[in-house]
């Protein structure tokens, strides 16, 4: 009897529909979130999360729907982050079905947000997510040491030390990290483990690897509790399986293999 | 024939419930979300969800009139399940944001998970994801559900019980600690069925039994 590592598909959506280069999942149309999100339930995902990267706040009605559809039609646990701004912004996605949900950007322009919240919902169904890119150091060769915030899909740099802010939103409230690494994010070369493992030894809630999964080898290094491993508690990845070159299950056996601890597909879930 | 029996899930403002109506619909139970007193003592089975903190809990509920209604149904011997918050708010008194009493139908407190574990190692709080819980005892619940299964948990807080014997099912997170606990017409868990795909489907297929059973 342990906690399992999670697997977590993310899928980004756009007005309502999601995008970025989702083909097929078992001739499912993926065009719609709720499909998508069905099959991975089928898949014995653990979770799944949403990432809202509609530009307007005004079509926020739209992502509601979505969430509120997608929550009626699964039996797994739903994150939904993205443009979110105010306490209003995460009761309205509690009410419409998330379970959790996710703030970046919000944080950082006010870090007094987090903390309101956790009082107001509890910590437990609060993610925080912090997009983070390697400072350049002078002594090359070795990996990185410092890591820095950035926002706005990576182009705005902060100049905030991502492991000092990562335990400043968990003391603050945050139930949880969701970490992503933007020098690796969409290469899928394998996660920043450094940027984790740093991260997941300094803050006493549960991290969410992120950025560069490329296979069951990079997730299994990610979650892996070894010296050398990322020291993760859960793992996101998006391409992997959304072009139907794997499923959840299949990574899970991968990774059961490999001496991680997740929870065993059910005979015949594919 | 008869209907299906007919389950009042507790509506007290306490997060959002649909997820849990719809697996209940899912297991072939009518389902009715309210706030009202008198559909609570009149229906089959009461079903009390919840998310947030302990003390805001309490407070909804008592403000609705429904800890009476929840108290008059249970001693009806109709079937009580309770979800994560709707298993704490049965204990003595829970310590989230002070100390607040709770229905008081089962001994015992709710408090925080400690940050460290029984080996003194870092403990992450909040517990979230899958754990196992293995079942114990001979609650009618349990008849047809495998001796251990895993659920979804997300929680800092959890039931320690006064009494070792309205334990149902056991988890272990930093230590063992009370899953699922039982005592006549009360079962109630820690963890969220209406999240645990399979699992959760068993979980609740075998409420409906029990709640058939009792009619």
């Amino acid at each position: 009897m342990t906690l399992c590592k999670r697997i977590i598909p993310c899928l980004d959506v756009d007005k309502g529909r999601v995008v970025k280069g989702v083909r097929y999942i078992d001739h499912v149309d993926c065009g719609d979130p709720v499909q998508v999100a069905q099959a991975y339930d089928a898949q014995e995902a653990d979770e799944v999360t949403f990432l809202d990267i509609t530009a307007s706040h005004e079509e926020r009605g739209i992502l509601l729907d979505v969430v509120t559809r997608t929550a009626e039609s699964i039996f797994m646990p739903l994150t939904v982050g993205g443009g979110v701004r105010s306490i209003q912004d995460i009761l309205d996605l509690l009410n419409a079905g998330a379970d959790k949900v996710s703030i970046m950007t919000a944080a950082v322009l006010d870090p007094d947000l987090v903390a309101e919240a956790a009082v107001k919902i509890g910590s437990a169904n609060l993610v925080v997510a912090i997009d983070a890119r390697a400072v350049a150091t002078s002594d090359t060769g070795g990996e990185a040491r410092q890591w820095e915030v950035c926002t706005h899909g990576g182009r705005r740099s902060t100049g905030i030390d991502a492991v000092e802010w990562a335990e400043r939103m968990a003391v603050a409230g945050a139930g949880e990290i969701l970490l992503t690494s933007m020098d690796r994010d969409g290469t899928r070369s394998g996660y920043d483990l450094a940027l984790l493992r740093a991260v997941a030894d300094r803050v006493s809630v549960p991290v969410i690897a992120s950025g560069g999964g490329g296979s069951a080898r990079d997730l299994a290094a990610a979650l892996s509790d070894e010296k050398d491993g990322g020291h993760a508690q859960a793992a996101l990845a998006a391409s992997i399986f959304h072009f139907g070159e794997t499923t959840v299950a299949e990574v899970k056996r991968s990774l059961l293999e490999r001496g991680i601890c997740v929870r065993t597909p059910s005979p015949g879930v594919q | 024939m008869t209907s299906a029996a007919k389950i009042a899930v507790v509506d007290y403002g306490a997060g959002n419930i649909r997820s849990v109506a719809k697996a209940l619909e899912r297991s072939g139970l009518r389902v009715e979300v309210t706030d009202s007193p008198h559909v609570v003592a009149a229906a089959d089975g009461v079903v009390l969800p919840g998310a947030g903190a302990f003390a805001d809990a309490m407070g909804a509920l008592r403000e609705r009139g429904l800890e009476a209604a929840i108290q008059e149904t249970i001693s009806a011997g109709r079937p009580y399940l309770g979800l994560c918050v709707g298993l704490q708010l049965l204990f003595d008194e829970g310590d989230e944001h002070g100390i607040t009493k709770g229905m008081e139908l089962l001994p015992g407190r709710v408090e925080r998970f400690s940050q460290r574990d029984v080996d003194g190692k870092l403990l992450r709080v909040p517990q979230i994801g899958w754990n196992e819980v293995c079942f114990e005892g001979d609650h009618p619940m349990l008849a047809g559900l495998p001796e251990r299964d895993h659920f979804y948990f997300v929680h800092s807080y959890r039931a320690v019980p006064g009494d070792q014997s309205i334990v149902a099912g056991r988890c272990d997170y930093g230590g063992e600690f009370a899953a699922a606990v039982a005592k006549a017409s009360i079962f109630a868990v820690q963890f969220h069925p209406e999240k645990s795909q399979n699992a959760g489907k068993r979980l609740l297929d075998a409420y409906r039994n029990w709640v058939e059973k009792s009619r």
